[in-house]
């Protein structure tokens, strides 16, 4: 089964993928963090080390993961994603976290 | 008469700047990669306009760009920086053993040969290599793997490779300075490496004459006289005449001698500038005036260069990496400032203009004379 996922990038990622700040990706399989950001970084390669560490695959530190309202950062990045992230009806929001200028 | 292309760095992005030879009216472009911390980009000296650019984000990491229409368009190429082997460790601040961790680029530095070749100064300390335009990276390990690695400990603005040069008369023969490490040599093309730092003395380590730990902050040569080699270290400005086998200070008369640029004339080795800077407490210029130091006799005796520049109520600072020299017959001089001025000389220092006032905080400077 082929499931579109709705991703928003923070505006830094969007400048350097060339995206707006919703794209879509088209992945089969379970929907974790993991697979959204493998097909994420297959379509926009230019992203890969940007929001997780390109060897251990691990959340860059600033980096957090939204979704329906959760904070999504903690969990397993093999956790299957919310139900409405599955159906597109939710995206899933990667978020630089706010600190600093 | 021929044009200049200036490549500025700054905390928020990447400004392009050009003029004709007389270097009077000046046309920006940017900023590129908007918010972005760009520490460096440089130009390939056998194509100008093959540039690459070192940006970077505490939040997302590490990213190369190059460019291969002088800055019109950019593409990213690998961020994929390992260290080959088994990382190891490097002294804390405290001390205590510290694993090896990728953290910035701070300097790129092409080829004097070869548009495709290119090295990466790395935070934490290490040489990157690159011979396919920045596609893939090569560590040389043997200068982490110095014998010198494990005591290795970072300045306050981190373990930073922050100067490479290559030597344009012998291809196997590379510098580069670390901070807090000191400068190391290799004379095989980068498969080994001697410290040399035999000179310099350093009151605030343990051990003030040490092999390793001299906080160096950049480094220049000519390119007619590789085995001269400038230096401006945390405190003192030095010089070496046996291509870093041993140094001599050259601070001569300066009103402080601490400070982070040094850069030589491009027509005559023997004359350097420098930005005398307070104290490493008080990163600004000494008496809120800003002023270019200037040697024509290879260090020691020093005139001030203020024609131009703020002589008061100035507390910009003048980064490692912010200045630069053409190669028009009538040297000119860039440099630029922690408050986002970018100032030029179109006579060697003579007189100065500030040709923008209000960029985000510069963090390099690179300039390329074009036909």
């Amino acid at each position: 089964m082929t499931s579109c996922v709705r991703v928003e990038l923070p505006a830094h990622l969007r400048l350097l993928a060339g995206v707006g700040q919703e794209i879509v990706v088209s992945l089969t399989g379970p929907v974790t963090q993991r697979t959204v950001l493998d097909a994420l970084e297959a379509d926009h390669p230019m992203l890969k080390g940007t929001i997780r560490d390109r060897t251990s695959k691990l959340r860059r530190p600033f980096i957090r993961f939204f979704a329906c309202e959760e904070d999504l950062s903690h969990l397993s990045p093999d956790d299957t994603l919310p139900v409405a992230v599955i159906d597109g009806q939710e995206p899933l929001l990667v978020v630089g976290a706010i600190a600093g200028g | 008469m021929g044009k200049v292309r200036l490549l500025v760095g700054t905390r928020k992005g990447a400004f392009i700047l050009t003029s004709d030879g007389t270097r009077k009216d000046w046309t920006v472009s940017g900023p590129h990669f908007a918010g972005w911390e760009i520490y460096h980009l440089k130009g390939s000296p056998v194509d100008p306009d093959r540039l690459y650019a070192s940006q970077s984000s505490g939040w997302f990491g590490q990213v190369v760009q190059r460019s291969n229409d002088g800055g019109l368009t950019w593409e990213a190429v690998s961020n994929n920086f390992v260290y080959e082997g088994v990382a190891g460790t490097h002294q804390w601040y405290d001390g205590t053993p510290h694993p090896w961790e990728f953290k910035r680029v701070w300097h790129l530095e092409p080829s004097l040969t070869c548009p495709d070749t290119l090295y990466a100064g790395a935070e934490d300390a290490a040489l990157f290599r690159s011979v396919d335009a920045g596609a893939s990276w090569t560590e040389l390990a043997g200068l982490r793997t110095h014998g010198t690695g494990p005591a290795w400990q970072p300045g306050a603005g981190g373990m930073c490779l922050h100067t490479i040069l290559l030597d344009p008369l012998n291809p196997q023969r590379i510098f580069i300075a670390i901070s807090a490490a000191g400068a190391f040599r290799t004379d095989d093309g980068g498969q080994s490496w001697k410290p040399i730092n035999r000179g310099l003395h350093s009151l605030y380590i343990p051990d003030p004459a040490a092999e390793v730990g001299h906080c160096v902050h950049h480094m220049a040569l000519h390119p007619s006289r590789p085995e001269t080699l400038y230096m401006q270290k945390h405190w003192d400005v030095m010089r070496s005449d046996d291509a870093g086998d041993s140094w001599r200070e050259i601070s001569g008369n300066l009103p402080t001698d601490f400070g982070f640029v040094v850069d030589v004339h491009a027509h005559e080795p023997e004359t350097l500038y420098v930005v005398p800077i307070k104290s490493d407490s008080e990163h600004f210029p000494l008496d809120g005036q800003l002023r270019v130091y200037r040697s024509v006799s290879g260090g020691d005796e020093w005139e001030p260069l203020t024609k131009g520049l703020p002589q008061s109520n100035c507390y910009v600072n003048v980064l490692r990496d912010a200045m630069a020299v053409d190669t028009l017959d009538d040297c000119g001089i860039y440099f630029g400032t922690t408050g986002g001025q970018l100032y030029a000389s179109a006579d060697s220092g003579d007189n100065w203009q500030a040709i923008v006032r209000d960029l985000p905080a510069v963090l390099s400077v690179e300039v390329q004379t074009l036909p």
